[in-house]
């Protein structure tokens, strides 16, 4: 007798955001009842869902929100690059800088400056706490700093837009995002 | 004898012209579409862009300056073709600051609807984030050159149309740029009125008229709910847009609100 065929491990999905709104994670919660369906066959590993600090060592799929503006940013994202097996850039700030690359113009010792000693109350200074992250003089979008596997643009992508490449991707078909799902807006 | 139909194929269907008309003019015309950004039916193509781009009889050229002749084999809608068309979205893309979620011109756009035809997902080059002027110095009208490709359909359409000259192309290279004809360099001193044809045709977001901007919801603009490959009778010019921003909002006349602030504009002068 043929031993029973083993139970298909679970996938492993982790997401973070880098800066970013945590739009795109609303949009993932938007694929609503789906997320049951999601979980027959996956599992969440670092997310601010499971609010898991670090990524197992093996994850299949990592979802990433946010462009990369500081120090912290390049950390959390090289290790989920070393994590995960397929990585995706969500969102138009993982994939082209989005709103937070609109101060690529800027000068951000000015920007601070302004902020905190013109503007700001209290110590008009600016912060300089060790544990704040540094900036980085440009924000990047997340391709400019490890290789990515997969893109969904929108601001943020829609829920149905979220699900649509899952299901692909899961279902081993190349993700394909059709007119009124590929959205940058 | 008989005589040589105006006939040639494109993707191996064949496509009826009207002598004097260009492989793009033609295809248009027979509800084929080409992508294309600076090529505009109302003005002489100049062939800048290259996004129309095909293969003609083996051998690579622009389909908005090439002329018809019969018996041509046009490839178009090949994946070497949309490849390479894809790659100079994305040039574009990176070479500008185009936000489109911040974008006015955002379900309007040429650019964006081409980007969405060739499904790309991704700018993939190193961005350039410039940091070009953005000129309001004009009651009516935006010019934000971080958003402009150099198509200079409103240099043409400031020139052929309106016979002001208001706009040029200047500079070299990397160095290129839009510059406005006036004392200061400033729209705001140039003698373009909102109800130019220059000042409605740009087909990005870098001339923008002023107080319209989400009079038609994201979602329900012009290439939302059809992509822009399906409005092949538009884009031929068989259905008329002379008067309109291209704010999604339909208008051939008065309905915009481009048209309708320059009525306001005529009243209170």
């Amino acid at each position: 007798m043929p031993p029973p065929l083993a139970a298909k491990p679970k996938l492993k999905i982790a997401t973070t955001s880098l800066s970013g709104c945590f739009g795109c994670h609303t949009s993932l919660c938007d694929i609503d009842e789906r997320i049951l369906e999601l979980a027959e066959v996956a599992e969440f590993d670092r997310s601010p869902l499971t609010d898991i600090k670090h990524c197992s060592a093996h994850v299949d799929i990592g979802l990433i929100e946010g462009s990369v503006c500081n120090a912290e940013n390049v950390h959390v994202l090289r290790e989920f690059r070393a994590s995960c097996k397929i990585l995706v850039a969500l969102g138009a700030c993982a994939v082209n800088g989005g709103l937070p690359a609109s101060r690529n113009a800027l000068d951000v010792a000015d920007c601070l400056q302004r902020v905190y000693c013109e503007r700001g109350v209290g110590r008009h200074q600016v912060p300089n706490d060790p544990e704040l992250p540094l900036l980085l003089d440009k924000v990047r979008p997340i391709n400019e700093v490890v290789r990515i596997d997969y893109f969904i643009p929108g601001c943020p992508p829609s829920g149905d837009a979220i699900w649509k490449f899952l299901t692909d991707l899961i279902a081993g078909r190349m993700p394909r995002l059709e007119h009124g799902l590929l959205r940058f807006d | 004898m008989n005589e040589i139909a105006n006939r040639f194929n494109i993707d191996g269907g064949p496509v009826d012209f009207e002598p004097g008309q260009t492989i793009l003019q033609a295809a248009l015309a027979a509800g084929v579409f080409i992508p294309h950004l600076c090529a505009h039916p109302e003005f002489t193509p100049h062939g800048s862009c290259k996004l129309c781009t095909v293969t003609v009889n083996g051998r690579s050229g622009s389909a908005c300056t090439i002329a018809a002749m019969p018996g041509m084999d046009v490839q178009s809608d090949t994946p070497e073709l949309n490849s390479r068309r894809r790659v100079l979205l994305q040039m574009l893309f990176v070479e500008g600051h185009h936000f489109c979620p911040g974008c006015e011109k955002s379900g309007n756009c040429t650019l964006q609807a081409l980007a969405y035809e060739m499904e790309m997902l991704t700018p993939h080059f190193a961005h350039f984030f410039p940091d070009r002027p953005v000129d309001a110095s004009h009651p009516d009208v935006l010019l934000d050159l971080n958003r402009c490709v150099m198509c200079e359909l409103c240099v043409r359409a400031s020139r052929d149309f309106d016979g002001k000259n208001v706009f040029s192309l200047a500079g070299r290279g990397m160095a290129s740029k839009i510059v406005v004809n006036s004392p200061t360099g400033l729209l705001g001193d140039s003698d373009l009125a909102v109800t130019d044809r220059a000042a409605t045709i740009c087909p990005v977001g870098a001339i923008l008229p002023k107080r319209v901007g989400y009079k038609v919801p994201i979602g329900e603009r012009l290439y939302d709910p059809i992509p822009i490959s399906a409005q092949v009778g538009r884009l031929s010019g068989a259905t008329a847009e002379s008067g309109c921003c291209g704010c999604g909002s339909g208008a051939s006349g008065g309905g915009c609100g481009a048209t309708a602030s320059a009525t306001v504009a005529q009243k209170e002068a």
